[in-house]
């Protein structure tokens, strides 16, 4: 010991001095590609500084050159996690400006693709947020369950994950019989997965170690820094869109909102989990009620929705409707709405500038992942460079939303 | 839902901020208010602060260009309020070169919200202290989403096998971008369709 101080003596004090380290943009806890410069003293943060825009595909600027049916596929790139809760707030704001109503049958569909969106988020957030702090099992217990829900995105749209399916005015088609049928024997199965899950990793020593009282907001930091979404109610701010201020038909179903206590990562996966349980209860409501409105109509056929086929091969207006539709696409009256749906990462938002032609002004889009990535150095300084990757792995991050 | 809006509406206007209030627009179930550039801190202060407005989420910052326009640029503010469940929408209008405060000592999580309004628009905030680009390449020039600045960019970027590292160079198109016009000629274009040129 007394040989070890002596060489401390002998380097003397100026050759002590912070280090700067990239975390990442090729870093399997980065969740894609962030570069954090982190400031290090020893192995505490003592500045983060996330860089960012390098998945940035100017999706705002592509947007101003496309028809409003057009963009809506680029809506599926942003969170590519849960692509229809997007699509959905999209949607939103065009039938606000064109008044358009949505029938049930087409509400009570988004309602249920919703819900899979957000246990297909949570699912892959919660597992590879035990990947990040050393478990290895979790994700491929979670992927499989991914992998059957995203069948039922392909056998409802064709597609696995860019699913193009809400449309202004409601879903492209309905679903069919034995789709809906095999979605409610999965909801009824998915629980004891979840239990699994949570046998796995709730009381898991290593795992409670790693995210116990690791980056801790209150509520007053919540609002300040602009979270939304798990971020506040692990805070135990009971703050949800679809109960506070509802859209589509979230007012007749029966779900709780979980909330934790002390704002930190593991309370945020705790209320993950919950949240589960809550959606796959969602989802078994909305299909008794689709069962009650077999056949009915799924989308408004006006101006801005495409004619039924059988129409279509029939009649003259409507095929003449129906190709000026997909060339020209609709117009959107002039004026300026914001349009939020609470995405399984938070309040996602689309402020939308029309002018009045068949192409968006101004598409904002404004993604909860924005605000809660800046909050990093708030969060990490004072933690050890070990729990940045748990911080990150609770803020769930995806970079098709943060870079657009 | 709307009596409430008009409640907030009547709030606001008769609050301390009356005087800077240049118009108060309600459309689509959205309040907007429109203030003067200069008079943002105040009005953001007086809606975080104020009992019976405590619009302490702020939602989002970003602009909108009107080229056409003599003040070209609508910077537009979202806030929400989890007490009273309500948002707002404040605009202001800023002119090209005209520096815009920052909000940043009322909310924190403007900083990025600023960032990105200055890299895709190159409006300057007084008062931010790390303006820097922020979503776009490092050593990126131009404003892209303002609307004089093409789709396509001006330089690419691709790895060169010779110099062993990624090369900037000038965007090459093989063909033109796509710009389609649906303005039917039957709803009065204001443009000469090609082959219509001759008169009489």
């Amino acid at each position: 010991m007394d040989a070890k101080y002596d060489v401390v003596d002998t380097i003397g004090e100026q050759k002590i001095r912070n280090f700067n380290i990239n975390f990442g943009p090729q870093h399997p806890a980065a969740h894609g590609v962030l570069r954090l410069v982190l400031e290090l003293d020893g192995e505490i943060v003592e500045r983060c500084d996330p860089h960012i825009g390098l998945l940035h595909r100017g999706t705002e600027k592509l947007m101003e050159s496309r028809t409003y049916l057009q963009n809506l596929p680029y809506l599926d790139r942003l969170d590519y996690v849960a692509p229809m809760n997007q699509e959905h707030a999209w949607c939103l704001a065009i039938e606000r400006l064109t008044g358009t109503p949505v029938p049930r049958r087409g509400q009570l569909i988004r309602v249920l693709y919703s819900e899979i969106g957000r246990i297909l988020n949570h699912l892959l957030n919660v597992t590879t947020q035990a990947m990040d702090v050393g478990a290895l099992t979790p994700p491929l217990w979670g992927f499989e369950e991914r992998e059957k829900l995203m069948i039922f995105y392909e056998r409802a749209c064709g597609a696995r994950l860019h699913a193009a399916y809400f449309r202004p005015g409601g879903v492209h088609q309905d679903l069919p019989r034995d789709l809906i049928d095999d979605i409610g024997a999965w909801a009824a199965a998915f629980p004891a997965v979840l239990d699994d899950i949570h046998a796995l990793l709730t009381e898991n020593r290593i795992f409670k170690q790693r995210n116990v009282d690791i980056a801790v907001v209150s509520q007053e930091e919540c609002q300040a820094l602009g979270f939304s979404g798990v971020m506040v109610r692990g805070s135990g701010i009971t703050w949800d869109l679809r109960r506070a201020q509802p859209y589509e038909c979230y007012d007749e179903f029966d779900f709780k909102i979980p909330v934790g206590r002390n704002g930190d990562c593991y309370d945020r996966y705790l209320c993950r989990m919950a949240e589960m349980y809550e959606s796959t209860k969602i989802i078994v409501q909305a299909i008794a009620k689709l069962n009650e409105c077999e056949g009915e109509e799924v989308m408004t056929r006006g101006k801005i929705s495409p004619p039924r086929r059988g129409v279509m091969k029939s009649s003259m207006e409507a095929l003449i409707h129906h190709f000026k539709l997909y060339t020209e696409g609709f117009h959107v009256p002039a004026g300026e709405v914001y349009a939020a749906v609470e995405a399984p990462k938070g309040e996602f938002g689309v402020y939308l500038v029309a002018d009045g032609t068949n192409k968006p002004w101004r598409v904002k889009l404004r993604a909860p992942g924005f605000a809660h990535l800046q909050a990093m150095d708030h969060i990490c300084r004072g933690h050890m460079v070990a729990d940045v990757a748990a911080a990150l792995g609770s803020l769930d991050i995806v970079f098709g939303e943060v870079d657009r | 839902m709307e009596t409430a809006l008009d409640e907030l509406r009547e709030t606001i206007a008769a609050g301390r901020q009356a005087a800077s209030l240049v118009e108060v627009i309600t459309q689509v179930g959205e309040l907007t208010l429109v203030v003067p550039l200069a008079d943002i801190p105040a009005v953001v202060n007086y809606l975080r602060t104020d009992q019976n407005c405590r619009f302490t989420t702020l939602i989002d910052i970003t602009a909108v260009d009107w080229p056409a326009r003599e003040k070209r640029f609508d910077l537009v503010y979202h806030f929400l309020s989890m007490h009273l469940n309500q948002r707002v929408r404040v605009k202001a209008q800023v002119g090209e070169g005209e520096i815009a405060p920052s909000i940043l000592p009322e909310f924190p999580s403007a900083n990025w919200y600023e960032r990105e309004v200055f890299d895709m628009y190159g409006i300057l905030f007084s008062g931010h202290p790390d303006l820097r680009r922020l979503l776009t390449d490092y050593g990126f020039s131009g404003y892209p989403l303002r609307k004089d600045f093409p789709t396509t960019g001006y330089v690419e970027v691709r790895y060169s096998e010779e110099q062993k590292r990624v090369v900037y160079e000038p965007v090459k198109l093989t063909q033109e971008y796509r710009q389609f016009d649906f303005m039917s000629p039957w709803e009065g274009a204001d443009y000469i369709l090609p082959g219509d040129e001759k008169k009489g």
